[in-house]
């Protein structure tokens, strides 16, 4: 772990890519979540961490309405990204989820080839016009994603038959080939080995470059080392949010302490 | 000699088996109490429950007896036949359809004497000692009840006597002999019962044997069923042309003789008829399909699906009405008349119409569980991506749910090649070649069953064909479904 790094980075202002405000959620009976106050900087990683069951997945999934899949889910209060809304009725969720991408816990690659798995982006929402520049975004995001290497001699082959690290490359290189503004990671390493741990931390650090990036997970130690802000997240409510190096070294909630030092969890 | 009648057979097989019940009950309950009373009560010195031993003593007490039982039943009457042979002449008795008959004679006197013998119209001396020489004994059993179709010679009725003795004297050892060997078995299964006895490990043994029993007699019916019919069709095979059954273009069946006998009519009518009704049911089944897994709630599932699976329990003979009184006058009133192509109620679009709706809640149950399996986490990474709900199903579910849907849709053929009652009421009965789906056609089904109903002899062309027809309807539908299960095994995606 490397604090001087981090709190060199930190002093760097940045936009405000996502406001939340008295975000609460309900599923069914359960109030998962209770007035959220987040603001997400704009080309920053921001880390959410918590025990199981905090209500950090159940936010991330609000930024991109990804709860709205979900049948008994209620979510109340304002989210602006960019300033605009995104829970007004004028809002497509399909659009915005062109905007805000996600990648998830298990990979969960297409039953599709590789290439069709990132080309599925930019061919749902009609972001190329022909054959070659669809190409070149497929290429493009894979080389983003540090795929591209491994796999630019098999692009027709099942996505399915990769090894678990490079699956996951590909759903990241899949979510950002629809070039989104943010991108979402629900623990993105929870399935994978260090050595493919180490590969797609070190592609976030890239990634942050481009986009806004928000990622859940239950590893302090990768928060530490990926992150720039970290939001500390228990029993649904949102804790402390700050800097990284600041929440590691001086929390000054008690709670975040006892998560931190591992009295909690 | 004690005299147990024919007639009681089935009675004192039952008794003898709830004979051996109770000895497998006391075996339960004695074999329990001895395990528990080796330990002195403490049960955790066992090697087995308690309760494995109590099922072990069960098990002794029944199952060798059950076996012995089983075995004396099924030889008993080979072995009374084979003795019977010298009554008779053996020219007769070496031709299988005379013995059969013969034999058949031979018991029908043999109950005829135990009714009589029943109803008290003949002291149980008299049933043995009878003879034709003192008169007619169709008349005395006819007295009593007993009809028989001739007069009874001399040689049947002493082979009948016969019989009854020896069945009664088979009765007396069967009845000893199993219940000697569940004594046995009973009382070793009581010796074996202590501490350190593994009865857990024979308990588990003789489940796994159960367990085994029950697959084995579905694959040997199967077995059985083919090799019946193959026969049949190799008698077929040496009275008429082969050739010309797989290749002649008319179906003519004449009891008289110079039939013809083309399969190709009724194969193009099944194969017709099965096109029409995946067309119906494909479509709609796996719409119902999607409809219910992906967009309808919970609670218009819970409603919708059952209502579904309805039509999968109507019988088949009411579809069949329901397409010769309602489908078929409206296919010919409204479609075959205005555009002049036929005048026929029952029609091939009649009855694939009809077999489509039937095949509706088959296809759409297994697509259902099909596409329910496809996991969660492709429709998140879908939505995720900013993907409307028809372009999720469209090109991430179907895509890896289609191996399942394929073998669905052809099990649903196989369904529709085999359906008998809807094309005999809904298609008709005329065998022809034609591509008009509104002219009456018919299948190999509905033909094996017209060629088999009736006064027949399994002996002419005529009737053989039905089994050459089975067999080549059984290949079809196997070959189907063996193409099913390669194509879902060879395409299945693996999910964790």
């Amino acid at each position: 772990m490397n604090d001087m790094r981090i709190v060199e980075r930190a002093v760097e202002t940045r936009n405000i890519k996502i406001s939340a405000r008295g975000v609460q959620v309900h599923y069914g009976d359960k109030h998962a979540l209770r007035d959220v106050d987040v603001d997400i900087l704009d080309n920053t990683v921001t880390a959410f961490i918590g025990p199981s069951g905090c209500g950090k997945s159940t936010f991330l999934r609000c930024l991109n309405r990804m709860n709205d899949t979900v049948a008994v889910a209620k979510v109340s209060g304002t989210i602006l990204l960019d300033g605009e809304d995104i829970y007004d009725r004028r809002v497509d969720p399909v659009q915005l989820r062109a905007k805000v991408g996600m990648v998830f816990q298990k990979p969960n690659p297409f039953p599709k080839s590789i290439y069709d798995n990132v080309a599925y982006g930019p061919r749902i929402h009609g972001l190329t016009r022909n054959k070659a520049e669809l190409d070149e975004v497929v290429e493009a995001s894979l080389r983003k994603a540090a795929l591209w290497n491994e796999v630019k001699d098999r692009l027709q082959e099942g996505g399915t038959g990769l090894s678990g690290g490079q699956q996951q490359r590909l759903c990241i290189a899949r979510a950002i080939a629809t070039s989104p503004e943010v991108l979402l990671m629900d623990e993105p390493c929870s399935a994978l080995d260090p050595i493919a741990t180490a590969q797609v931390e070190e592609l976030i650090d890239e990634l942050r470059a481009s986009f806004s990036v928000v990622i859940v997970t239950h590893s302090m130690q990768q928060a530490a080392r990926v992150s720039q802000r970290t939001a500390f997240f228990h029993l649904g409510n949102l804790v402390e949010y700050g800097e990284t190096g600041a929440i590691f070294t001086k929390p000054s909630d008690p709670r975040t302490e006892s998560y931190i030092t591992g009295r909690i969890g | 000699m004690p005299d147990i009648r024919a007639g009681d057979f089935l009675m004192s097989v039952f008794i003898l088996i709830l004979a051996l019940l109770v000895i497998g009950l006391a075996g339960f309950v004695l074999c329990r109490a001895r395990a528990v009373a080796s330990v002195q009560g403490n049960v955790r010195q066992l090697h087995s429950l308690p309760g494995y031993h109590g099922w072990h003593g069960f098990i002794m007490g029944v199952l060798p007896g059950l076996a012995v039982l089983v075995l004396w039943v099924i030889a008993q009457p080979m072995v009374i036949e084979r003795n019977l042979s010298n009554y008779f002449p053996t020219a007769q008795f070496e031709d299988a359809a005379q013995r059969t008959l013969l034999m058949a004679d031979v018991r029908r006197v043999a109950a005829g004497l135990d009714t009589a013998v029943a109803r008290g119209a003949m002291n149980a001396e008299e049933s043995v000692t009878l003879s034709t020489d003192t008169g007619s004994v169709r008349d005395r059993l006819a007295s009593v009840g007993v009809a028989l179709g001739a007069e009874v010679t001399p040689q049947v009725l002493e082979a009948a006597q016969a019989y009854r003795a020896q069945a009664a004297t088979g009765a007396l050892w069967r009845t000893v002999l199993t219940l000697a060997v569940a004594g046995v078995a009973f009382l070793w299964a009581l010796r074996l019962t202590q501490g350190e006895f593994r009865a857990r490990n024979r308990v588990e043994t003789v489940i796994l044997g159960l367990l085994m029993l029950a697959s084995t007699i579905a694959i040997l019916t199967t077995i059985g069923i083919v090799l019946s019919m193959l026969s049949e069709t190799i008698r077929f095979a040496s009275m008429y042309p082969i050739a010309d059954f797989f290749f002649g273009l008319t179906w003519s069946p004449n009891f008289q003789g110079n039939s013809e006998l083309g399969l190709l009519p009724l194969l193009w009518g099944t194969l017709y008829i099965s096109l029409v009704a995946m067309i119906v049911a494909v479509p709609i089944g796996l719409f119902t399909a999607i409809y219910l897994a992906e967009y309808a709630s919970a609670r218009v599932r819970s409603v919708v699906k059952p209502l579904i699976e309805i039509i999968a329990g109507i019988p088949t003979v009411v579809f069949g009405l329901f397409a010769l009184v309602t489908v078929g006058p409206l296919i010919r009133d409204w479609l075959a008349v205005p555009s002049g192509l036929g005048s026929s109620g029952s029609s091939v679009m009649t009855a694939g119409l009809v077999i489509g709706i039937l095949n509706i809640p088959f296809i759409s149950s297994l697509a259902d569980d099909i596409i329910n399996a496809v996991p969660q986490s492709l429709r998140d990474g879908s939505y995720g991506m900013g993907a409307t709900r028809s372009e999720t199903v469209r090109q991430v579910i179907l895509p890896a749910a289609l191996p399942g849907i394929v073998g669905a849709v052809l099990l649903a053929a196989s369904r529709a090649i085999g359906e008998t009652m809807i094309v005999t009421m809904g298609a008709g009965a005329a065998a022809r070649l034609d591509l008009n789906p509104f002219e009456a056609m018919t299948t190999i089904t509905v033909k094996i069953v017209s060629q088999l109903t009736g006064d027949t002899e399994f002996n002419s062309p005529e009737t053989l064909v039905a089994f050459a027809l089975g067999m080549t309807l059984f290949v079809i539908t196997l070959g189907l479904n063996v193409f099913a299960l390669y194509i879902v095994r060879k395409y299945r995606e693996q999910y964790e």
